[in-house]
């Protein structure tokens, strides 16, 4: 994990034009993102934000997060908005880094270095601004759902406050007022006294030579006016015209098109490919090869990628060629039996003597869980566009991570930072999946060798097949129950540990607990998934304590509740999910409901399912109760939104979702084969937000992981079967039915 | 073939074209009427409509997903039928009537009301899909005004939306349907 720099800067200036411009910066290491060296040194990326005030009256948020459809865009200039007590219809937003004018690559670059040759406004450091913000910080999870947490509660709203705070002190020293008589109000400042008032965009040249405040009172959530209100997204009108450009969309002047095969086996390179084109094949540009994979330029994709079908290439062969599925989990099981024997289990949590609790224990119950490897399947396939010219490069991409994409483009073209170019654009999905830059690489390497802009698109084979997955993983669990039916020892052993380092927790009372792990080795490459380890262990242990409840004859929800007293929190959720679900009230035959809960990214979230098995044996998610704790939502309904997503997402997952190995390479190629949720499949959820006391927590990823293990659960209470392997599909239910029926 | 007369009007054209395309490198153009517009392409080959429209045509609204006729994001409209743009030829939809995204809206100071009714439910998360189900569910609701849960899955099970907005979609299209209904009351 990366280490945090103690450093933040907040600043004011003057742009050309008269426009006041705010900075807030604090660099967070990001370890969502594989490249390593991003910037000079660290391999860390900065965030930054920044505000600007023009003579119209006009303010602009400059967001650092890239709009994939959660509404960061509006949130984030909400946030600021709210805080600064700005006209939301005279607030915009602008994608950072946007102005040439204050270089943010470079402040960004030498910020990193450590250079302290920043631009003279952004000069004045505030240490205490950033140790806040290092409070407010939970560093286990900075991997993902943190836009509204850190860069908005952090960030976003110092800079409006901090805005507001010197403009009032600029109306204050101009009309010689003392400044506790004005109030600001819809991007306006006031002074009632003398009923003089002046806008934002009048004072701003003024404000921008007032001293930057050291602590801008930020407000309590009563004097919240946009905060806590659903504004309508900035980013749908243009959606649903057809007018919006996402990464895919980009049209470049004199653009060609490229598509490209990587070596299907993971490590392997090109043995053979005839890179001559011959006659015949109009609109055929270019052959290359990359070393690993094979690319064709042409006047469009359709043609370069019915050349690449044809062309005959050859891969060399590796260790790997004969690698299937079953010896993959194999050798998984071997290395959890070994590191076991061994003592090379490394301590993920540990209390009381659990080996000894378990034998004594009257009821031992134990388990074993297997997860697939699962591909991200963004909607919109990967692609880049590039311009390698003159000793400069452009890049247009929709990235999570677009100083990555800058730092990558540099070093594979030996050019300072400050040559290239990136243009964010919309995303069409990331889900982690848009914070590497293999792609980015790929289409760097072949614009290198063309004197035209080329726009690189993967085919969804190429997708499906090139993706970093989501781990295959084995859980083995043992508890033993009391008299009563309660758990006194649990023992959890798993492979792989990824972020957030707590996923494996669990927050049940359990006096001995012993949860160890082991990382073996793996084929395949690995990448953040949408919620990342909690899409495991969220499943894996929300089933285990429902088998402890149905072991102990206990309904699953109130055997949950009696062993969730230290979290008051995640009591109050599950109250309201049983509320809300009508928990226990009667279902139709071959129904049944399950519940799971859990804390992720710093939101609480329970989900009850309502499930029917079919006499065909298929499973039917009819209806979700999604009842989360998001501490505040900021955008009710852009959380529910998320809520919405991340179950579906997970729901695909939890129903069909599997990627296997056959001879090494990845078996499915589309949605035929690694078959999504679709509108028939697509259960009703409802979703009830709960605010507590604590700080907003994360949107994007903390429903994802509880929908398998309420499904799963649902399906034991219909039919008696427990799903212990994930995908769902994997187990036959027809058996049960008949037996039951 | 039926012989209309509005076809040959269409031929006329169509031969002046084989004239100028003679001149031209390429094996031979293909006319599409776009959202009323003419446009030459060279779609030889076989080449899906989908890449016309969006690299000839300059129309990126209409999305590639999957290039298999599996995900739906490349859906238009061919003389009304919503069709999947990924695997129909380019030159099948020769004198034909296409329909994008782009051309919905039959004012262009007015949103179409399926259109309207996604922003009022605020329906797109990432939005790659949404072009491609607002064609599906315009056509939906060409054939049936007031449609069924039934008839919405069978019309929209076609299209993927891997946010997963589905609940969102389904509401959107009700309330597209109710605006339809009040308006012709």
């Amino acid at each position: 994990m990366k280490k945090w720099t103690r450093r933040a800067f907040i600043g004011a200036g003057l742009l050309s034009g008269g426009a006041l411009v705010i900075g807030v910066a604090i660099r967070p290491g990001n370890r969502a993102s594989k490249v390593a060296g991003l910037i000079a040194s660290g391999g860390e990326t900065v965030m930054n934000i920044w505000l600007k005030i023009a003579p119209d009256n006009t303010v602009t948020a400059i967001i650092p997060h890239a709009e994939m459809g959660q509404g960061v865009h509006t949130t984030l200039a909400m946030m600021l908005a709210d805080e600064m007590d700005a006209d939301w219809s005279k607030v915009t937003f602008e994608e950072a880094p946007a102005e040439k004018e204050y270089a943010n690559y470079s402040i960004a670059k030498g910020f990193v270095a450590g250079n302290s040759n920043f631009p003279k406004f952004l000069d004045q450091t505030i240490e205490g601004i950033f140790l806040t913000a290092v409070k407010s910080m939970n560093f286990q999870i900075t991997g993902g759902s943190a836009s509204v947490r850190f860069t908005g509660q952090d960030a976003m709203r110092i800079a409006g406050a901090a805005a507001k705070s010197m403009l009032l002190q600029a109306a204050a020293d101009t009309w010689k007022v003392p400044v506790e008589e004005l109030t600001a109000q819809k991007s306006t400042i006031l002074h009632a006294g003398s009923g003089r008032s002046a806008t934002f965009g009048e004072l701003a040249p003024a404000a921008a030579k007032v001293k930057t405040p050291t602590h801008p009172k930020l407000k309590s959530r009563e004097e919240f006016t946009l905060m806590g209100t659903s504004q309508p997204r900035f980013d749908i009108p243009a959606k649903v015209t057809g007018q919006a450009i996402l990464g895919m969309d980009v049209q470049v002047p004199g653009m060609k098109y490229a598509t490209i095969k990587a070596a299907p086996v993971f490590g392997s390179k090109v043995k053979s490919v005839d890179t001559n084109i011959s006659a015949g094949q109009p609109g055929l540009i270019k052959i290359l090869n990359l070393g690993d994979a094979v690319a064709v330029v042409a006047e469009g994709y359709w043609q370069a990628k019915t050349a690449l079908d044809a062309l005959p290439v050859t891969f060399e062969s590796t260790a790997n060629d004969g690698l299937n599925q079953d010896e993959i989990i194999a050798r998984y099981r071997t290395a959890m039996d070994t590191d076991l024997a061994e003592g090379n289990l490394d301590t993920h949590f540990e209390s009381g003597e659990t080996p000894k609790a378990l034998q004594e224990a009257k009821t031992l119950i134990e388990a074993e869980y297997q997860l697939p490897f699962l591909a991200h399947a963004t909607m919109e396939p990967m692609n880049c566009t590039a311009w390698v010219k003159d000793g400069t490069c452009e890049v247009w991409c929709g990235s999570q991570n677009p100083l990555g994409v800058k730092a990558t483009a540099a070093e594979l073209l030996g050019l300072e930072l400050d040559q290239v170019i990136v243009h964010n654009q919309l995303l069409g999905g990331g889900f982690g999946r848009r914070s590497e830059t293999d792609v980015i690489k790929q289409a760097i390497l072949i614009a290198k060798e063309v004197d035209f802009p080329v726009k690189l698109i993967w085919s969804r084979e190429e997708d499906t097949q090139h993706d970093f997955y989501r781990e295959a993983t084995i859980s083995r669990l043992k508890a033993g129950l009391d008299k009563s039916g309660l758990p006194v020892a649990y023992s959890h052993q798993f492979i792989f540990k990824n972020h957030p380092a707590e996923a494996a927790d669990i927050p049940y009372s359990v006096p001995n607990q012993l949860i160890r792990y082991s990382n073996p080795s793996s084929p395949i490459p690995w990448g953040n998934w949408r919620s990342v380890a909690h899409s495991t262990h969220g499943f894996v242990t929300e089933s285990f304590i429902d088998e402890l409840a149905h072991a102990a004859k206990q309904d699953p929800l109130a055997y949950r509740k009696s062993l969730i007293k230290d979290y008051p929190r995640l009591q109050a959720v599950l109250e309201m999910a049983y509320e809300k679900s009508n928990w226990g009230s009667p279902l139709p035959a071959n129904w049944g409901r399950g519940v799971a809960i859990g804390q992720a990214f710093g939101s609480v979230v329970a989900e009850v399912a309502e499930v029917e098995v079919g006499i065909d044996g298929k499973a039917k998610v009819h209806r979700v109760v999604c009842v989360a704790d998001p501490g505040f939502a900021i955008h009710p309904d852009g959380f529910k939104a998320q809520m919405e997503s991340g179950i579906i997402y997970g729901l695909a997952a939890a129903m069909t979702g599997e990627i296997t190995i056959e001879n090494g390479a990845v078996a499915q190629g589309n949605f035929h084969n690694y078959p999504v949720t679709r509108m028939s499949e697509a259960p009703k959820i409802e979703t009830y937000i709960l605010n507590s006391d604590n700080a907003p927590g994360g949107a994007g990823e903390p429903s994802t992981p509880f929908i398998a293990p309420a499904v799963s659960n649902a399906i034991f209470a219909a039919t008696g079967v427990r799903i212990r392997q994930l995908p769902i599909s994997k187990t036959d239910l027809r058996v049960s039915i008949r037996a039951t029926t | 073939m039926p012989f209309a007369f509005g076809k040959i009007t269409k031929e006329t054209q169509l031969s002046s074209d084989y004239k100028r395309e003679s001149t031209k490198p390429y094996q031979g153009m293909t006319k599409l009427l776009i959202n009323g517009k003419e446009y030459e392409v060279n779609a030889e080959n076989g080449m899906p409509l989908l890449w016309a429209i969006r690299e000839q045509c300059g129309l990126t609204g209409t999305k590639f997903g999957c290039g298999i006729a599996q995900c739906g994001a490349c859906t238009v409209h061919i003389d009304g039928q919503p069709v999947r743009s990924c695997i129909t030829p380019a030159i099948s939809a020769e004198g034909k009537n296409i329909t994008t995204i782009e051309g919905i809206a039959t004012d262009p100071n007015t949103l179409h009301v399926v259109q309207q009714a996604w922003i009022a439910e605020q329906t797109p998360q990432c939005g790659y899909c949404q072009s491609g189900q607002i064609m599906s569910a315009v056509a939906l609701l060409n054939e049936h005004p007031n449609p069924t849960d039934e008839q919405i899955d069978a019309a929209m099970s076609g299209n993927i939306c891997r946010c997963g907005m589905y609940g969102r979609i389904r509401t959107a299209i009700k309330r597209a349907s109710e605006a339809l209904q009040s308006a012709t009351l």
